[in-house]
């Protein structure tokens, strides 16, 4: 019933995007109704159950048909997808150059997480990676966008080609084409051995590498400044939980057997070198876009170290402790996904507001645009998650499964277990850290350029959005086990264990031992304590209140062409990270500070210059680079050999050739 | 008619004995020192090539045979010798053959090439076994082509390395011939004669001397490089 209907909304998306690349106007305020009608017809069918269906539609590769298929994991992946693509179709009513691509890439996820086929998968998940490419290459007059379209398509490749192999693999023998169906692979026996094994890699490498998992994140601190503000709050609230769901689908449901225990461990281990690099990057960038994709970084990190410890139980036969990682690991992608969503389309309103990208040029925002900056004050707080927050609960479900996870095995997998419970806390600590000083930064304190100080509030529906989604993700924080009980047929049919009488309307207690967690009260006890403390100040304080000079840190009076004191005498961004980068930094991001300090007498200024580098891109990336460049500089020489050397190197790929297919036959 | 075409037969054995011949003289044409020389046993391997035809065209009684026959004595083994006499005398080329290789090591190599031809075509056609005759001809065949092929590279000499492809071009005439049924026989041996003419003349025309190394791209390097 539902089905049907998502199939023809994803057809009226897919209509839409042919009058969007002449601008129309009605674009947008379409897209958002198509999305507003689909989060509505999936809200309703996981709250009456989520009965899974498939249907055929008589379109695809030929000789095989599309298959499309509807279940609890779909409808979770879809309901955030359609709720964050709304909120940005609203936001974006007033975009004409990305236009054209904008309802391609919702539908293009649509397609990925509705698909029952491995062709329609890989469809999805492809159209999906072109259209967001072509939204970063919107700005293609610069290098910086060039360079990052780049790198993005290419991880794109490259996760397709892990995908492929993977989704074959686990397709019974025989009928390749129809053997690509879901359910044909279920029915199949799961490869084991070696086969089994390189499914493991290949997914985690093909759908991480969309994600932005550890070794493959390099691309998202690139690639999301330079798409328009609403792509990028699209491609990291939902395009990162689309591979996300990929890894789920695969790992949970494609592959048919209960895995070994040990699959969970490398994808823990990934997920918490994620979550940790990607806390620290969000400390250290200078964009506040790059800020958020870093932070992208570490919540599917995050996530992935739910699913690596529900893979574990699975395979450790606990499914409820499965069912409790899965959960977490569900709720906070459902949480990121509209939190992050939210936080791009703020700071994407601030930057354009305020004329810069740069964290260092941003500040003072709050008194002019106040309405973004209580949003982005209601998303960094569940970034950081803060106790009634959304992130905090969601994060506090991870904790609490990754705490129980011990039970699972022996000594090896209970030190991962304690040693992942650490690097988690470091990495909530660094996201809590990022988050005070892009807002502290950003949208506090004075203004550091003149444009700055005279920012404009966004527009009415902008505003509306993300007061939606700053709506939706208070809700999300305060009621989160009416979420929960929206993803138990999900949890129930991975994992065959659910929370269905753990997760009530208020009070959600995941485990016998643990206390419950109800965040009504919470939220009233935090409220209570702010408001008592507000009384005390003001019962301490000074009656009335004076605006005066700020202190100029020893400086002389600000000249007369920086009204607003200059800004090297405010804390700024780096001054801010400085404390993180030297701890840290030094060891994970071979951070380096150069002090060019001018001899006494000299007049030109004194320079500090900074320079860190992704442990990813130095010990991965460049090499793969210098490798790449030596092999084609070989086959360079190649063409300047002679007509003898040539003929020789034929000859010699012959006899090779020829010697393989005698060894073969003997 | 000679119906069965088995070990044994007539057919099979005088089809091997020329086969056999053919790839003898492939190897002479490797340890050759002199142009000359070069080029006669060029012209005696297309006519035993051409006698194979003749002699397959009977045996399988498959008339268009002959007409590959004479392809290879005319042109091959009369007209395009005649040719590259008549290119060594005009362009005054050295006499002389400049191995890359040394005569031992090359023939060495040759040995070792025929026996992987017949490490591979012998196993691959285990399950033709009616064509028995097909089999060991086909092995020779691809032996004849590998010598060609080694005997190009081996020689730092232009007009070596063109009759290395012609003889190299003989070996696929003889495989093409020796299979029974084989279609477009006489086709392809008038497209490969075009081919042939046409290095021929190229040698000619660009006047090519001792070696191909003076159309070395490399001196082509300081305009490429400014096109970079």
């Amino acid at each position: 019933m539902i089905l049907p209907l998502l199939a023809w909304l994803v057809l009226a998306l897919l209509i839409l995007a042919i009058p969007a690349p002449f601008s129309q106007p009605y674009v947008m305020p379409a897209v958002a109704g198509v999305c507003g009608a689909a989060a509505v017809a999936v809200l309703g069918f996981l709250a009456f159950g989520a009965e899974a269906s498939e249907i055929v539609v008589p379109v695809g590769l030929p000789g095989a048909s599309m298959r499309l298929a509807l279940d609890g994991l779909s409808g979770v992946f879809l309901l955030l997808l359609f709720v964050s693509a709304g909120a940005c179709a609203v936001y974006g009513h007033g975009d004409r150059e990305s236009l054209a691509f904008f309802p391609l890439f919702v539908a293009a996820m649509a397609l990925a997480l509705l698909a029952a086929d491995g062709f329609t998968l890989l469809l999805g998940f492809e159209a999906m990676s072109l259209a967001s490419w072509a939204a970063i290459l919107v700005h293609h007059e610069e290098k910086a966008s060039r360079d990052a379209a780049l790198l993005y398509v290419g991880m794109a490749a490259f996760s397709a080609a892990c995908l492929l192999p993977a989704l074959i693999l686990l397709s019974p023998a025989g009928d390749r084409i129809d053997g690509l169906g879901f359910a044909a692979m279920r029915g199949a026996a799961a490869p084991e051995g070696f086969r089994g094994v390189l499914v493991l890699v290949l997914v985690v490498l093909g759908a991480g590498s969309k994600a932005g998992l550890f070794p493959m994140h390099v691309w998202l601190p690139l690639a999301h400044p330079a798409a328009p503000s609403h792509f990028s709050a699209l491609m990291s609230g939902a395009m990162t939980k689309v591979a996300l769901y990929v890894m789920i689908r695969v790992l949970f449901d494609l592959y048919a057997a209960p895995p070994p225990a040990w699959w969970g461990v490398p994808v823990i281990a990934l997920g918490a070198a994620s979550a940790v690099l990607g806390g620290l990057r969000a400390n250290l960038e200078g964009d506040v876009k790059a800020v958020l994709a870093a932070s992208t970084i570490e919540n599917v990190g995050l996530i992935a170290i739910g699913i690596g410890v529900a893979l574990t139980a699975r395979g450790g036969d606990l499914p409820g402790l499965a069912a409790l990682a899965l959960a977490g690991a569900l709720l906070h992608a459902v949480n990121h996904g509209v939190f992050k969503t939210l936080l791009f389309l703020g700071v994407g309103a601030a930057s354009h507001a305020g004329g810069s990208r740069a964290i260092s040029k941003l500040g003072g925002l709050i008194h002019r645009m106040p309405v973004t900056t209580g949003c982005v004050l209601a998303g960094g707080s569940a970034l950081a998650a803060l106790p009634p927050s959304s992130g905090f609960a969601s994060e506090w479900l991870l904790f609490q499964s990754v705490l129980a996870a011990p039970r699972i095995g022996g000594l090896g997998l209970q030190i991962v277990f304690a040693v992942t419970v650490a690097l988690m806390a470091v990495a909530a600590a660094l996201a809590a850290s990022a988050m005070v000083r892009l807002i502290g930064v950003a949208f506090l304190g004075r203004p550091r350029t003149p444009r700055g100080a005279v920012a404009d509030e966004t527009d009415r529906p902008a505003r509306a959005a993300m007061l939606g989604l700053a709506g939706v993700s208070v809700a999300l924080g305060l009621l989160p086990g009416p979420m929960l009980r929206l993803i138990n047929p999900a949890l129930h049919a991975l994992t065959g264990s659910d929370l269905a009488e753990r997760a009530g309307l208020l009070l959600v207690t995941p485990t016998s031992v643990a206390l419950g967690y109800c965040a009504p009260a919470v939220a009233m006890l935090v409220g209570l304590g702010f408001f008592a403390a507000l009384l005390v100040l003001r019962r301490l304080a000074v009656r009335g209140h004076v605006r005066g000079p700020a202190w100029a840190n020893g400086f002389a009076a600000s000249p007369a062409w920086l009204p607003f004191g200059d800004p090297v005498t405010q804390y700024g961004g780096d001054s801010f990270a400085q404390p993180i980068r030297r701890a840290l930094g030094g060891a994970l991001m071979a951070a380096l500070e150069e002090v060019d300090m001018p001899a006494p007498g000299e007049t030109r200024a004194g320079n500090l210059a900074i320079h860190l580098a992704d442990p990813a891109e130095r010990y991965l990336f460049a090499p793969i680079g210098r490798l790449r460049r030596a092999i084609s500089s070989r086959a360079d020489a190649m063409t300047f050999l002679s007509i003898r050397a040539t003929l020789a190197v034929m000859f010699v790929a012959l006899v090779v050739l020829l010697v393989v297919i005698a060894w073969v036959q003997a | 008619m000679l119906a069965p075409q088995g070990f044994g037969t007539f057919a099979y054995d005088f089809s091997h004995l020329l086969g056999g011949a053919a790839l003898v003289l492939s190897f002479t044409l490797l340890y050759q020192r002199r142009l000359a020389a070069v080029i006669h046993i060029y012209a005696l391997q297309a006519c035993v090539v051409g006698a194979a035809a003749a002699w397959q065209g009977f045996a399988q009684n498959a008339p268009h045979l002959y007409v590959t026959a004479l392809i290879a004595f005319g042109a091959k083994g009369v007209l395009i010798p005649v040719a590259l006499h008549r290119i060594v005398r005009r362009l005054d080329i050295r006499r002389q053959i400049e191995p890359a290789l040394g005569i031992f090591p090359t023939m060495i190599l040759g040995v070792g090439l025929v026996g992987l031809a017949i490490a591979v075509v012998l196993p691959s056609t285990r399950h033709v076994q009616a064509q028995t005759l097909a089999r060991e001809d086909l092995a020779l065949a691809l032996s004849v082509v590998l010598l060609g092929m080694l005997a190009m590279i081996t020689r730092r000499n232009a007009l070596l390395q063109v009759v290395g492809f012609l003889s190299l071009e003989n070996g696929l005439m003889l495989a093409a011939v020796g299979i029974e049924g084989m279609p477009l026989v006489v086709e392809l041996s008038v497209a490969v004669l075009v081919l042939v003419a046409f290095v021929v003349f190229g040698v000619f025309f660009f006047r090519i001397r001792e070696r191909f190394d003076s159309l070395d791209v490399r001196r082509l390097d300081p305009i490429s490089e400014e096109r970079r």
